[in-house]
């Protein structure tokens, strides 16, 4: 439901050029807090994951993670920053019940990464996205809004928080102005998210999980007068917690500032919300008086001084941009372009690289991930690398496959059992008493006997007609329970009826 | 002399040679801050009967033979800033009353672990904001020279426990003077590390750049044997120095100054200064030449800047600190009555829970920081901070110490100053470049001014890390002292005080 008037998307781009502006804020996966030893498991019971330190209790101190500043460094490198020779980070004070210190500790005039820059791809139209910055910060704790119609704090009867996630390290990377983009904004958008997202998992740095919030992406658009250089008034748009949400909610905030740009008036500038259920931007609250955080660097820390020898260390250890990676994989595995996009999307690619590099065919991995496996995820609503079984156990289900230990079929109930934690595959097989029967007494006993049962179908078989053969493998299989090798058993009748 | 007159060096050597047991020390001290406290009020909490338990452990362990530090089972009364499991940390103010810290600080875990048995918390300025203690939320202290009488802050409790012998030893902290003025103005010993010395974890913070935690004693040694177990690299303290601390308690006992060189900072002197303080000073410059030191007069031009500086930096920085009493996690809450909102209940708590010193400062340094502002006041002040450390590093090339009274009044009477911030705020005229800077300094009693016969504070400050030259001086000024008195400080302030 909107209120909005919106300008038909077309319309607008033909009076106007978006500029974009994206801040997007990463959660490390450093095993403990920004400042503190604490846990940063996610989901803990509420308030169980804090000390001293992340509760700001009266004469605690902050000490900061060595490791959040080599994931932000790395970060920075693969965003072709330059890295800071020395720099502080700052208190940007505010209240707010889930700040625990009323002050965030964060980076202000001096960020760790700055002046970088990453390119994107929009089918097949590449656009350079420039990175302003790149900072180190603490996340806040949560509040649960309890009572009320709304959810959120006005109106509510009580507020609960959680300060587990207070302290949790997190890198805001800020672009600058994103010019050129035209009508293709809202795709580049989601096309540098997803490139952000993609890079922070090859660098190991992040869990990149939207739905969790360990990405989160703010997106501010304004609209610029077609020939004119004048940077029109912008909106932010939180919430935004998908890469569908953001192409979404930036063609929406376009042409609803379209509309009201068309008409005379002027847009304002503001804090809006993505509502994913109507699929409309709603401001949020107003600010009468632009917010004065009062700045100054930290006193409780010392600088942060990375010596070159260090980031360089670093520069080394910076994957491949994963675009290009996937690109060179796709050229190894030999998959079509739609193959490699489906993996891509379902975040196979590291799985189906260590399957392969563990003995499977690439066709093989692939089927087993993007079928099967693709499946029993999407039933259970995880992701591919949630689930219980890891690229070697998929490898070794294949190998038993090839080795004619077990059929298809026979594999399905190996990976449920693997999926179940009864062991490892071979195990599994074993223990079951899962392998197929291909050469054995029992086998020729069972061909026997459905020749025996089926004798019209033998005989239209013995007369040349082996296409009849199915019925007696069929047969076979049923009474072997699918343990058989369907080849082995279509050569035992083949080789018994022979003209 | 009975036992609570004893030096802290004295009670530690009694309790090692089983002379005496800790016991026997903490219950007479225990006997005589019931005696005397509705008098003084150094205490805002008494740890009695926890005290006679440490004290019965440090016996038995003993008993048992084993070899504890020359403080264990000494007694010592502990600020009220620093967090101790047990027992209400308040930092003298209303927002906090009855908050119980669920950890120790980083000094009172040395403390502890140093065998010595903590009496209780003392009484101080609200949030260390003060130069009375008449900022207390619980009540003023007194001097025991003179119970009319300020007993100097914000640690007035720490100081006024040690002249009132409430305890031979007692913890401090040092954001502008807070350790030393008090000593100076009671006639007892107190140092402030060098920054970065001892740990601030668990120091309740008013301004992060300038806090520190110190000792505060009756005598040199005392001071040093204290400063020893609390000093020294803390992980948890990010702006702790990784480096041994200096050999202080070598340095105490030396008491000889022959051959150093000393200087006299022309800027702190001369008028606004009290006659007796003047005279005390330059009779103990004069002692220290006769005992083969070189006196120089120094010029440090900006020390003029620093009372102003610091009325920037530290409102700055405590406006921030002090932001997180806002009644969502510990603490007062005002007005939680199902009709207000957060922030309302944020601001009716803040309002009911700070004391007006407080309100002031945080209001200056929420101004201070505030965009449009920022450059003309917090930066000049860094600026201003980096010409006093340039006046000191280029002093410390001349003369090893710097030398100038500690405060420029003997202590006034209480309610004198109370409503007139900025007079108060000169008492730590003397004692806020030390802080801006972060080198070491120390404030040792130097006899009494003739005009009202109360203590004059006699102020030594050395390059960072070189507190053990605090102490070399502080020695000798001892020394000086005890030659011209014929019997020791602490024997004039069993004479002189309750």
């Amino acid at each position: 439901m909107s209120y909005d008037d919106l300008m038909e998307y077309d319309e607008v781009m033909e009076r106007f050029d978006p500029v974009l502006g994206l801040e997007v804020h990463v959660e490390l996966n450093t095993a403990s807090k920004m400042f503190c030893s604490c846990s940063t498991g996610f989901g803990g019971e509420p308030n169980s994951q804090t000390c001293p330190v992340c509760l700001g209790l009266p004469g605690s101190l902050p000490v900061v993670n060595g490791k959040a500043v080599e994931s932000a460094i790395r970060i920075g490198l693969a965003l072709n920053c330059g890295i800071a020779t020395w720099c502080r980070f700052a208190r940007k004070n505010y209240f707010y019940p889930d700040m625990t210190k009323d002050f965030q500790t964060s980076q202000y005039d001096e960020p760790i990464c700055f002046d970088g820059h990453v390119e994107i791809d929009v089918d097949g139209e590449s656009f350079e996205i420039p990175i302003e910055r790149a900072h180190m910060e603490e996340d806040a704790g949560k509040s649960l809004h309890v009572g009320g119609a709304t959810g959120r704090i006005a109106g509510a009867d009580y507020s609960l928080l959680d300060y587990n996630r207070a302290g949790v390290p997190l890198i805001e990377i800020v672009t600058k102005p994103v010019y050129g983009t035209g009508a293709k904004a809202p795709e580049v958008a989601r096309a540098y998210v997803s490139f952000l997202r993609d890079m922070m998992k090859a660098l190991g740095v992040s869990d990149v999980r939207m739905e969790q919030g360990s990405l989160r992406c703010d997106a501010n658009v304004s609209l610029m007068p077609k020939g004119s250089t004048q940077l029109g008034t912008r909106t932010e748009t939180k919430n935004v917690n998908s890469l569908r949400s953001i192409e979404k909610a930036l063609r929406y905030e376009i042409c609803r500032q379209g509309a009201i740009l068309a008409s005379g008036g002027r847009v304002k500038q503001e804090t809006r919300h993505w509502l994913e259920v109507s699929g409309v931007t709603a401001p949020g609250r107003s600010k009468e008086q632009a917010e004065d955080y009062r700045y100054f660097p930290e006193p409780d820390l010392v600088p942060i001084a990375p010596s070159r020898e260090w980031v360089e260390e670093l520069r080394a250890t910076i994957p491949e941009v994963p675009a290009v990676r996937y690109e060179r994989l796709r050229g190894e595995w030999g998959y079509t372009e739609l193959e490699m996009q489906a993996v891509i999307a379902a975040q196979g690619v590291d799985l189906i690289a260590a399957t392969i590099e563990a003995g499977a065919s690439p066709q093989a991995a692939r089927k087993w991930w993007m079928s099967e496996l693709s499946r029993q995820a999407n039933a259970l609503g995880v992701d591919l690398e949630e689930l219980s079984i890891t690229a070697t156990q998929v490898a070794q289900v294949q190998a038993l496959i090839d080795e004619g230990a077990i059929n298809d079929k026979i594999a399905r109930t190996v990976i449920d059992a693997v999926l179940a934690g009864e062991g490892e595959p071979r195990q599994i097989v074993a223990a079951k008493g899962l392998a197929v029967v291909s050469d054995s007494s029992a086998l020729q006993e069972a061909v026997d006997a459905a020749i025996a049962e089926h004798a019209d179908v033998a005989d239209k078989i013995r007369e040349g007609k082996t296409a009849a053969v199915g019925a007696l493998i069929g047969s076979v299989m049923k009474s072997m329970k699918g343990q058989a090798d369907a080849s082995a058993v279509r050569e035992l009748i083949l080789g018994r009826l022979a003209p | 002399m009975s036992l609570i007159h004893e030096s802290a060096e004295t009670l530690g050597a009694l309790i090692a040679s089983g002379d005496v047991s800790s016991r026997e020390v903490t219950q007479a001290h225990v006997d005589h801050i019931a005696a005397v406290e509705p008098d003084i009020h150094s205490y805002l909490y008494v740890d009695a009967e926890r005290a006679l338990a440490q004290a019965k452990a440090v016996d038995s362990r003993l008993a048992a033979g084993e070899k504890l530090g020359p403080l264990a089972g000494v007694p010592i009364a502990v600020k009220d800033v620093f967090t101790y499991v047990g027992a209400p940390t308040t930092c003298g103010s209303r927002i906090l009353e009855g908050w119980m810290p669920p950890y120790n600080a980083t000094v009172v875990d040395r403390i502890l672990g140093a065998g010595m048995v903590i009496l209780g918390k003392t009484n101080m300025d609200e949030f260390a904001m003060g130069s009375s203690t008449e900022n207390s939320a619980f009540g003023p202290t007194h001097n025991p020279w003179d119970l009319a009488r300020i007993p100097g802050g914000s640690g007035g409790g720490s100081a006024a426990a040690l002249a009132g012998f409430e305890a031979p030893l007692s913890l401090g902290s040092d954001t502008g003077g807070s350790i030393r003025q008090p000593a100076a103005v009671t006639g007892t010993v107190g140092v402030k590390p060098t920054y970065g010395g001892t740990s601030r974890y668990g120091l309740v913070a008013m301004a992060s750049s300038l806090d520190q935690p110190g000792p505060c004693a009756r005598t040199v040694t005392d001071a040093a044997l204290l400063h020893a177990v609390i000093a020294g690299y803390d992980p948890h303290d990010s702006t702790s120095i990784p480096a041994p601390a200096p050999d202080v308690v070598g340095a105490a006992r030396v008491r000889d100054v022959a051959g150093m060189r000393i200087g006299v900072v022309k800027e702190l002197g001369g008028e606004g200064y009290d006659p007796g303080v003047k005279q005390r000073f330059q009779e103990t410059v004069e002692a220290l030449a006769l005992a083969g030191a070189e006196i120089v007069e120094v010029s440090c031009p900006h020390f003029d800047l620093a009372l102003g500086a610091y009325y920037l930096i530290m409102p700055s920085e405590a406006s921030s600190n002090l932001a997180r009493f806002d009644a969502m996690r510990y603490g007062l809450r005002v007005g939680d009555d199902g009709n207000n909102s957060a922030e309302q209940v944020m601001r009716l708590t803040r309002r009911a829970g700070f004391g007006q010193e407080v309100k002031r400062r945080i209001i200056l340094g929420t101004y201070a920081l505030s965009s449009g502002y920022y450059d003309e006041y917090y930066g000049s002040a860094q600026k201003a901070r980096t010409l006093i450390i340039a006046d000191f590093t280029a002093a410390f090339e001349k003369v090893d110490v710097l030398v100038s009274p500690t405060t420029p009044t003997t202590a006034f009477k209480l309610g004198e100053r109370i409503n007139d911030p900025l007079a108060m705020y000169k008492a730590d005229l003397c004692t806020i470049p030390s802080n801006m800077a972060g080198n070491a300094s120390g404030s040792f009693p130097v006899g009494l001014a003739p005009e009202d016969g109360l203590p004059v504070g006699f102020q030594v400050m050395a390059p960072p890390m070189r507190d053990d030259l605090v102490y070399r001086v502080g020695g000798a000024v001892e020394s000086t002292l005890e030659d011209v008195w014929g019997h020791t400080m602490l024997a004039q302030l069993a004479k002189e005080t309750r």
